[in-house]
């Protein structure tokens, strides 16, 4: 029987309530959650195979485009690695992505911003992590926008992240935002993170090393999943 | 060793569904929605319908949550390469996610009634379902468990629902029976009846 995953810090998560978030405020639980170590159910979880993706999947630029069209806005690239707590490479991760168009307006029903939608862009694209755990995909920076919260409240620019490892315990939902956003640091959401290096490990880097000249800047961006404490005690043997 | 932090949890917004569920959110993408069925031919075992919803502190269903379940197929094996005890039930994929109805909120999964799992100790746990909840508002996506109402013996010797110190709170992890083969889950997020979430 393995050691289960690591506990998760809540503290390095944000809590439930976070008031300045106005909707946690009736969607958080009162009481304490209830601690048990993981186990099979916990420690299994869905697999999804290569073959499942699209040839566009991973270019939101083009994947809702009409043919021969492509979504408006500064062309990027993200990229990066899902890893463990351990710090190995999570190998077969599905990561799906979606955000808004480049004027900050998403593609949905309930969106009332009155920027434009972009006729070629859909804003959701998916990717699974290869061997080593790399995955990435092509996009447009996502816009800022207005949200109803405070009297005037902003997003920061972001992109959100729904990531599967090879456990259930592990399943997280996360958001990247892009260095050197002022915004950032006046969202209620950020916010809701108490400790200022927990949301630096959610800003992307620029990396012009990884640009494609006269096409696409990078942006590199690092997903961390619960690691699992067998690892790490083998580990611990190994390196002594 | 380089040991890493786990990236911090945001909330997964009120447009989760563009991500997850394009196809439901009127994005046509991909070959229709991940999660969407359960099944890829005839299953073994009970087949059951599982519907509820997600409640919010004023007792409001929730109309933009994603759930997903994973579970164990009818004799209790995990469709997944870590399962060990065998070979599971080729045509169950163990996962499902749905965004809920559009007008009523209810989710609902076709799924079959799980078989039981040993604990990390050995002894058989009930038959249940892992329930993961995230929606606007939820700042870390919520684990909880579902276990059936009607599975009294396998209950009253499940090694998790026998530590559940405040015993008025177990029925919020069961689904009711309210026809044959069909269950019915409800999620309180807070308040009364307030759902058991477990830091798993
Ligand atoms: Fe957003």
């Amino acid at each position: 029987m393995s050691e289960g995953y690591i506990r998760r810090d809540r503290d390095w998560h944000p809590p439930a309530l976070h008031t300045a978030y106005k909707t946690s405020v009736m969607r958080s639980p009162r009481a304490a959650p209830l601690s048990f170590p993981t186990s099979l159910g916990e420690e299994t979880g869905p697999v999804f195979g290569h073959d499942m993706l699209g040839a566009l999947d991973n270019d939101l630029i083009t994947n809702f485009a009409q043919p021969g069209q492509m979504a408006l806005g500064p062309r990027i690239i993200v990229q990066g690695r899902v890893l463990d707590e351990n710090g190995r490479g999570v190998p077969g991760a599905l990561v799906e992505v979606w955000q808004a168009n480049a004027g900050g307006r998403y593609r949905h029903k309930n969106e009332s911003y009155l920027a434009p939608l972009d006729p070629n862009f859909g804003g959701c694209g998916r990717v699974i992590t290869d061997a080593e755990g790399r995955y990435e995909f092509r996009t447009i920076q996502p816009g800022p926008y207005p949200w109803p919260n405070g009297p005037n409240d902003w997003r920061p620019a972001h992109i959100h992240f729904s990531v599967f490892g090879q456990a259930f315990a592990q399943r997280l939902i996360t958001q990247m935002y892009f260095d050197g956003d002022p915004m950032i640091w006046q969202c209620p959401i950020v916010g809701s993170i108490s400790q200022t290096a927990a949301i630096e490990t959610l800003i992307a880097k620029l990396d012009m090393t990884q640009t494609i000249p006269m096409d696409a800047r990078a942006y590199h961006f690092d997903i961390v999943l619960r690691g699992n404490r067998q690892t790490l005690f083998e580990n611990r043997q190994e390196g002594s | 060793m380089k040991y890493l932090k786990e990236s911090p949890s945001q909330t997964a917004g009120p447009y989760v569904h563009i991500g997850c569920t394009p196809n439901f959110a009127g994005i046509r993408m991909y070959d229709g929605d991940l999660g969407a069925t359960m099944k890829r031919g005839p299953v073994q075992g009970e087949e059951i319908v599982v519907t509820g919803a997600v409640h919010d502190g004023m007792g409001a269903v929730l109309m933009d949550a994603m759930i997903e379940i994973w579970q164990a197929d009818a004799a209790g094996l995990y469709p997944s390469p870590r399962e060990v005890r065998g070979r599971a039930d080729p045509n169950f994929t163990g996962w499902g996610r749905s965004a809920g109805n559009p007008e009523t909120g209810l989710f609902t999964f076709d799924t079959v009634k799980p078989g039981q799992v040993p604990w990390r100790d050995g002894t058989l746990q009930a038959p249940h379902v892992t329930v993961w909840i995230v929606a606007r508002g939820i700042n870390l996506g919520l684990h909880t468990r579902m276990y059936f109402e009607d599975e009294t013996e396998a209950n009253a010797t499940d090694p998790i629902l026998k530590r559940i110190e405040h015993r008025n709170r177990i029925p919020t992890l069961m689904a009711r029976k309210t026809a044959n083969g069909v269950y019915r889950f409800d999620i309180v997020l807070q308040g009364v009846g307030e759902t058991i979430f477990f830091d798993i």
